[in-house]
């Protein structure tokens, strides 16, 4: 097995975890983490289509995608955030 | 500095999004001024197409790989087209929804979050590698679920959140499967993507963007967070959800199949069965529908699953007419549904409620929106001579002609289906014995309600132009006359 | 070929469709309270029509052709035509869009929804036209469907429980016919790559190679437009729509929906697969056979009616398959004879309805059997009913009359002498339903008319109408020969016809 191979089916593992619970899951924040595990995954798989066996430089055009990537899933997690926020504020407003 | 209307299109909305959020009192004023600009921009650009067929350009002088490449050719202007002026007239449609000081905060959040969705669309419209892809297809489904939850009630907000998680999951799948073409191609530019060999790592790369795409654009069984992310948000915010928003997807679906041509029999079928569930199940949801927002949600389920079917309509063999017949029904119903939700929300404002069981109880008849509402079903409907119908009617020929029946029978069982949910709706309009005190009924002429009549207008109209459409849709079709 | 004379103005076509087209958003559009103005629109663009088609006539006769051609789809065009079988039908429902305007006016007058009401009204006859003038049948189709959608709000006017599920009804039927003809459209489109009227056909060469295929395409298309014609077993609609209110019972009868489909089914027979085409397939005998039922079940289904419009209804299921059977006889004098039955039923028929509406308006007399002495108490409504009524039983020199004479006559020529006893036995039906309310009306003292002594007050406005219609049922009997008469110009269409026959 050579690197790349581990690193790849580590990542598509982490991403059908990720899949699973976020089909599954009830509560709404840990549905929010497995969808982070699914990008994790697919961080993963682009990071090793970056590598290159080793006296080649890696290749840099995946790792600004992984960057570019970390920088929707976060925004895209900050806006789900708010939303189960405000969410649960109204309903426990409502409760009362 | 670029005097090129790609770049435009794309930083109109983007630098007109920071504008209305920086300067909130003159949200109207920016926002409609943005909107119409890039409308300026995009028939400048369809100018460029008319007449060299494909234009090419590198965002800010940079080539690629480094820089960011910008393409238009006739599809990817009709679907700019149909989004602006679909939007001009949303937009147009909102000066009325949002008035009032009541609706203050809604109005200074629509604003950007529109123009944010807008630069969304048109950076997909005019993307040449699938990673942008990816990005704008985020960029719009961040904005999309603002829109959904402008109204701030708890519906809204779990449909916002139901969406939102759908959205993401599609979005990551579409990112799975950009690693495994990177993996295996080293290219992420869709022209080098042709080039490609065909294998069976790409089949599956392709398979998992198309499922992502499917999630993204709720075709059946992925579509259950459609109906009510589209039914509780605000009227405008629902018309360009439904109009516009889903059809993005859409888009990049038909580009995909244009670029990695690896369908076999068996893959487009499949499409062509799911679209076929959609159309039977959605037009039985939109029976039993007891809201009126509700109702015109699954007809877009519907819909959703007649532009699968179109696709799938002649197989494989007849992949190359069948976009086209594709990309008609998107634009038609793109117009028609932007219409009728706007024409929905005119019909709850004034009645107070949606219900269709009552909409022949209330002492008020908006008349000019229910005649709105009945001219966008026509062609939702797919009655001549509307675009919906030009589309049903190629659909129905290429089905016949290459002897897929079942395709015949299902858009004739769904087309009946569609005709007896609407006629719920038009028989609400038209009741009136059961009201004791006289109905007041809508004459003449209603500002508010010119938006929505004028693109129900335009999705019947455009039946009539629908040749000179077509032969625009192919400009610059990277295939040619190959297959 | 003789040389075609140019023509002078070729939009004439366009602009005929265009005065009932273009008056409808304006209509729609005018304030409930604007009356005037809308009668003052409503009766202009109808005058004006009624002037423009005599304009056409004329120039027809003299063999202009008009063709207006517009490119929908890669092939398939948007096509208006003005050939004389267009003519005939244009002509009818120009000229009865005219009176029955006049009509609709004074029935509607203080009733809701007025706007609305012409607004359809106009559409609805937009349609017809259309109807008449569709180059192809792609065209005819547009047309076809722009007709439910148009006479559906007018179906259901009065806004009733009862309206309402009529509507559904008729909904169902029209618009399940309209699919059916778009999958018989497609499948013309296909298999002949056209779907122009032709005289003679365009169908002979899939005829030859694939009677299967065209067999099938003759029973889709023919029980396409055979829904809106009533053809029995697709006519349960009809009786039922008659909740409407009189002015459009009387359009949809005479004019509008049940003729667009017995006009479809000319079309269809003669331009479309061709006489001798549709022959040759084996189609036109089980045609014959099938109206032959309607019009005996029709009749049958008349007599037992109390309701005097449901009466009406069911017997306009029987007169109008005369039509259909005409041309299924297959022979030019019974094509003559259908396409007379087209002009003449049209006028019986809402003259009939429109005194059933004077009925109900003055008196109230909604029931045969409510009907005693209402002869005494509306004359004028009751004389032009009356003499509508007995041409449709077929008492010379009446309307009725010349179609039967002619059918009859065609039913020897194309060799079924089955065809005479089915006339007479219809007409023995139609008397056996028409008589005693004619019977009621004149020679028994109701007792209605005592506790109404009083004539009652209609305006000119709905007495005039019905009169105008029975005068002209006698001048189109008793002057079929005359030129320019109905008859005559059926003469000239049906030349048309029968030309590649007889070549």
């Amino acid at each position: 097995m050579t690197p790349d191979m581990i690193y790849g089916l580590t990542g598509i593992a982490v991403f059908a975890i990720g899949l699973a619970g976020a089909l599954c899951a009830q509560d709404r924040l840990r549905r929010l983490l497995a969808l982070k595990l699914c990008s994790m995954g697919a961080g993963f798989l682009l990071v090793v289509a970056a590598w290159r066996v080793p006296p080649d430089a890696p290749d840099p055009v995946p790792h600004a995608l992984v960057i570019t990537g970390i920088v929707v899933v976060v925004s895209a997690t900050a806006v789900a955030l708010a939303l189960i926020r405000r969410l649960q504020s109204l309903e426990t407003r409502d409760d009362d | 500095m670029t005097t090129d209307p790609m770049t435009f299109a794309l930083f109109l909305p983007l630098f007109g999004a920071m504008a209305v959020f920086l300067l909130p009192r003159a949200s109207v004023a920016i926002g409609l001024a943005s909107v119409a600009a890039t409308c300026g921009a995009v028939l400048f650009l369809a100018r460029d197409v008319l007449a060299k067929g494909e234009v090419m350009t590198a965002l800010g002088g940079w080539e690629a790989p480094l820089g960011i490449a910008l393409r238009a050719d006739g599809l990817s202007v009709t679907m700019l087209s149909m989004t602006c002026a679909v939007g001009l007239l949303v937009s147009l449609g909102a000066l009325d929804s949002f008035k009032g000081t009541g609706q203050m905060r809604t109005r200074q959040y629509f604003w950007p979050l529109w123009l944010l969705l807008l630069t969304g669309m048109n950076g997909v419209y005019l993307g040449t590698d699938i990673f942008n892809l990816y990005v704008m297809i985020e960029v719009i489904a961040l904005a999309a679920v603002g829109l959904t939850v402008l109204s701030g009630t708890r519906a809204a907000l779990r449909a916002g959140l139901e969406y939102m998680y759908a959205s993401i999951l599609g979005a990551l799948l579409f990112l799975l499967g950009v690693g495994f073409v990177y993996l295996h191609v080293g290219r992420l530019d869709l022209a080098g993507l042709i080039e490609a060999e065909p294998s069976g790592a790409l089949s599956a790369a392709l398979a998992l963007m198309v499922v992502g795409l499917m999630l993204k654009t709720a075709l059946f069984p992925l579509h259950f967070w459609l109906p009510a992310a589209h039914a509780n948000a605000t009227a405008p915010a629902s018309a360009l959800l439904s109009g516009l928003v889903v059809k993005a997807a859409l888009y990049i679906f038909l580009r995909l199949t244009m670029y990695m041509p690896l369908l076999d029999e068996i893959m487009v079928t499949s499409m062509g069965v799911l679209g076929a569930c959609a159309v039977l199940w959605g037009g039985v949801q939109a029976l039993r529908a007891e809201r009126l927002k509700l109702l015109v949600a699954w007809s877009t389920v519907v819909q959703i699953g007649l532009i699968f079917i179109a696709f799938a309509h002649a197989g494989p063999p007849g992949l190359h007419e069948s976009w086209k017949v594709a990309a008609l029904l998107i634009l038609a119903h793109g117009v028609a549904k932007a219409a009728m939700f706007m024409a929905a929300g005119r019909i709850r404002a004034e009645l107070g409620h949606d219900i269709i069981r009552d909409l022949d109880r209330a002492p008020v008849r908006p008349t000019l929106a229910q005649f709105t509402f009945a001219l966008a079903a026509i062609s939702i409907i797919g009655l001549p001579p509307s675009l919906g119908f030009i589309g049903k009617w190629s659909l129905l020929e290429g089905a016949m002609s290459s002897g897929y029946w079942h395709w015949v029978v299902v858009t004739m069982i769904g087309t009946l289906l569609s005709v007896a949910y609407f006629s719920r709706v038009f028989a609400g309009f038209l009741r009136f014995d059961r009201m004791r005190n006289p109905v007041a009924e809508h004459q003449g002429w209603a500002l508010a309600d010119l938006p929505p009549l004028t693109l129900a207008l335009a999705a019947i109209g455009l039946g009539l132009v629908a040749a000179p459409v077509l032969s625009f849709i192919e400009l610059g079709y990277p295939f040619g006359a190959a297959p | 070929m003789t040389p075609v004379p140019l023509t002078d103005f070729p939009l004439l076509p366009l602009f005929i469709l265009l005065t009932s087209l273009l008056v409808a958003p304006i209509l729609f559009a005018l304030p409930e309270s604007a009356a005037r103005l809308r009668t003052g629109i409503n009766l202009g663009m109808a005058a004006l029509k009624v002037a423009l088609v005599a304009w056409l006539a004329v120039k027809v006769s003299e063999g202009v052709i008009y063709d207006l051609r517009f490119t929908m789809l890669p092939g398939l065009e948007f096509k208006l035509q003005a050939d004389p079988l267009a003519i005939l039908f244009v002509s009818l429902s120009a000229i009865l869009w005219l009176i029955t305007t006049v009509y609709s006016v004074g029935y509607l007058e203080h009733g809701p929804h007025r706007a609305r009401f012409f607004g359809f009204f106009s559409l609805c006859v937009a349609a017809t036209v259309g109807i008449a003038m569709a180059g192809n049948l792609f065209t005819f189709l547009i047309f076809y469907e722009l007709l439910t959608l148009a006479t559906y709000p007018l179906v259901i006017h009065h806004g009733t429980a009862e309206a309402l599920r009529a509507g559904r009804i008729y909904l169902i039927y029209t618009l399940t016919g309209g699919l059916v003809l778009l999958l018989g459209t497609l499948g013309l489109w296909v298999l002949a790559g056209t779907t122009d009227f032709i005289p003679g056909g365009v169908l002979d060469n899939v005829a030859a190679e694939r009677p299967r295929a065209a067999q099938l395409l003759f029973v889709v298309l023919v029980g396409a437009v055979g829904v809106k014609a009533a053809l029995v077993p697709f006519h349960a609609w009809l009786p039922v729509a008659m909740v409407a209110p009189a002015p459009v019972s009387a359009l949809l009868h005479a004019v509008a929906v049940v003729k667009a489909g017995a006009f479809g089914i000319m079309r269809v027979v003669y331009e479309i697969f061709g006489i001798e085409t549709a022959q040759a397939l084996g189609m036109t005998a089980p045609l014959a056979a099938m109206a032959a039922i309607t019009i005996l079940y029709g009749s049958m289904r008349a007599i037992t009616q109390d309701d005097i419009k449901k009466r009406l209804a069911y017997s306009t299921v029987s007169q109008v398959s005369y039509i259909t059977l005409g041309v299924a006889l297959a022979s030019p004098i019974a094509a003559i004879g259908a396409l007379g039955h087209l002009i003449h039923q049209g006028l019986m028929k809402i003259t009939m309805f429109m005194a059933a509406g004077n009925l109900a308006e003055g008196l109230g007399v909604k029931k045969v059997s409510q009907m005693d002495g209402v002869g005494r108490a509306m004359p004028g409504t009751m004389l032009a009913f009356t003499l509508a009524a007995l041409a449709m039983i077929g008492l010379p020199p009446l309307a009725g009359f010349v179609s039967k004479w002619y059918l009859a006559q065609g039913g020897l020529d194309a060799g079924a002498a089955w065809v005479i006893a089915l006339l007479l036995g219809s007409s023995l039906l139609n008397a056996v339903y028409f008589l005693p309310m004619l019977h009621r009306a004149w020679f028994r003292d109701g007792t209605r008319a005592k506790e109404t002594p009083k004539r009652p007050r209609i305006g000119w406005m709905l007495a005039a109408p019905p009169i105008t219609t029975a005068l002209m049922v006698l001048a189109v009997g008793g002057f079929a020969n005359a030129p320019f008469s109905p008859l005559e110009w059926t003469r000239f269409v049906v030349a048309i016809a029968y030309r590649e026959q007889s070549q």
